[in-house]
């Protein structure tokens, strides 16, 4: 690595003087993804700001919309009660990020602003219809949703200079459930191989609203029309689970790599939108159903 | 570029000098000197370099070592309690939860974590705790088995 200067922010606004016009500088949050690309050969520039002093950051506040402050980390958002709860898919995807070390540090700011097409909580944030809200020296606050957050892989619409400093989650009607699925090789320290979210709301049995987004087949993570078409108007019954999976997978434009095929990629894509579209609808019925939803910890759910 | 710093590691405080870019694996093996805490991978796969800063499992190889100024660093030589075992180091030997033992020093800071959160873990919460540590000798089981006795005893 090269000669980096190390600088601590302790507020929003100082650590928005440290960045500057964003050249020849990173901030830090957790360092999980930075650090490790890092030491994997993307040199670090030649300043780093690390924010994770900064308190206003970290706050988490449930009581109407959900609103994550850019330092809470995958363990705070598995802890809480109200996210588990409501805003389920996100839960899910938080638990199954790295190793217990990983949820710990690792931040919800830095998981959104690293913009891997397999990030974890992409797909939900994307069901969930969340927002991201980056702050300038210059320019104040802006709200963006998060579907054109990103842009490519590794790539946000986000100004140099600009910082993330909280995702708002609205609250959803009453009748809601999500869930995020992926499909994996061994249960952790693992990068998806496909996943997807699903948010619905009922009316009575009836889907009335549904998302669907799709993680790891895609340049960035991908809404599926045809999957969330498939499944509105219907009860989540067994034909219509397969017409997501025929959706999920027609949308789906996966790439072949070192972890899967295309073919495989666009097959399982299917399996895996059907289960989480399935397990979000049980959840809207009030049904218990584990947290994480990824399939080691289905047994006895029937499947 | 150096920064003049000072890290608290096992309640003691330490003048260090380090780059911008110094990992805490780094700073804590060689400006420290406390050699107990092991480099595996060295690329936040394995959990040999499992410290806890604030009693958060961190993986110090690819953490920034300025990023723990102010926290409370604990390695494997913070567990013991003066000359005695902690609960959890005993039941390693008692259960043969050790081996060749290169990754006995991120076990058990990840088990000491575990227990701070959650002081009667489930086995299925003991396996999830440590699975971003890797053993190449025993297999888990009796490492598994080692965590659960020592929650037993300290309960
Ligand atoms: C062993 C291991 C396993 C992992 N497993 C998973 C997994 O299963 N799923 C998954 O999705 N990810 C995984 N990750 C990736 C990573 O842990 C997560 O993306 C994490 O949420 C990143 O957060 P961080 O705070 O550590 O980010 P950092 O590394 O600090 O930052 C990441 C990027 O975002 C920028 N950034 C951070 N915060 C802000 C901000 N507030 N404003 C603007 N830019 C910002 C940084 O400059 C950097 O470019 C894994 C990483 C490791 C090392
Ligand atoms: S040496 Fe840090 S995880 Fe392997
Ligand atoms: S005892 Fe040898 S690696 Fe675990």
């Amino acid at each position: 690595m090269g000669d980096v200067a190390f600088h601590t922010a302790t507020t929003v606004d100082e650590a928005l003087s440290l960045v500057g016009d964003g050249s020849n500088v990173k901030v830090v949050a957790g360092g999980s993804d930075l650090i490790v690309q890092a030491r994997g050969g993307r040199e670090l520039p030649g300043n780093v700001v690390a924010i994770h002093r900064i308190e206003a950051l970290r706050s988490l506040d449930a009581s109407g919309d959900l609103t994550l402050g850019a330092l809470v980390t995958h363990a705070d958002i598995v802890a809480s009660d109200a996210i588990r709860s409501t805003w389920t898919a996100l839960a899910d995807a938080s638990a199954i990020v790295g190793s217990h070390a990983t949820r710990n540090v690792g931040t919800i700011g830095g998981n959104v602003m690293n913009a891997s097409p397999a990030m974890e909580t992409g797909a939900p944030l994307i069901v969930l219809d969340a927002s991201a809200t980056l702050r300038s020296a210059a320019g104040g606050d802006r709200t963006v949703p998060v579907e054109e957050l990103w842009t490519g892989p590794g790539k946000t619409s986000a100004k140099p200079g600009e910082l993330l400093v909280d995702v708002v989650v609205p609250s959803l009607p009453a009748h809601s459930g999500s869930a995020y699925v992926r499909l994996e090789y061994r249960r952790a320290m693992e990068i998806a191989i496909v996943g997807a979210a699903a948010s619905v709301t009922l009316d009575g049995d009836t889907v009335t609203a549904a998302r669907v987004a799709l993680t790891a087949v895609g340049p960035t993570l991908l809404r599926s029309p045809a999957a969330e078409a498939a499944v509105i108007g219907t009860t989540g019954d067994d034909a219509a689970l397969e017409a997501v999976a025929t959706g999920a997978s027609a949308d789906a434009t996966p790439i072949s790599d070192l972890r899967a095929n295309e073919d495989y990629r666009r097959a399982m894509i299917g399996v895996i939108a059907k289960r989480a579209v399935s397990v979000a609808v049980r959840r809207a019925r009030g049904e218990e159903f584990p947290i994480p939803a990824t399939p080691v910890f289905m047994e006895g759910s029937g499947r | 570029m150096k920064h003049a710093a000072t890290l608290n590691v096992n309640g003691m405080a330490y003048p260090v000098e380090l780059e911008g870019d110094a990992t805490l694996l780094n700073a804590i093996r060689e400006d420290i000197g406390l050699t107990g805490t092991k480099t595996g991978c060295d690329d936040c796969e394995c959990g040999a370099c499992m410290v806890m800063v604030d009693g958060r499992p961190v993986n110090s190889c690819t953490y920034l070592a300025l990023q723990a100024e102010g926290s409370e660093i604990t390695t494997v030589e913070g567990l013991a309690d003066g000359e005695d075992l902690s609960a959890m180091q005993s039941a390693f030997l008692d259960k043969g939860g050790v081996q060749c033992g290169y990754c006995t020093p991120g076990m058990l800071v990840s088990a000491h974590a575990l227990l701070r959160r959650n002081p009667d873990p489930s086995e299925e919460e003991v396996r999830i705790a440590l699975s971003g540590n890797l053993c190449r000798c025993t297999g888990y089981a009796k490492i598994a088995e080692a965590v659960m006795a020592a929650a037993k005893a300290t309960a």
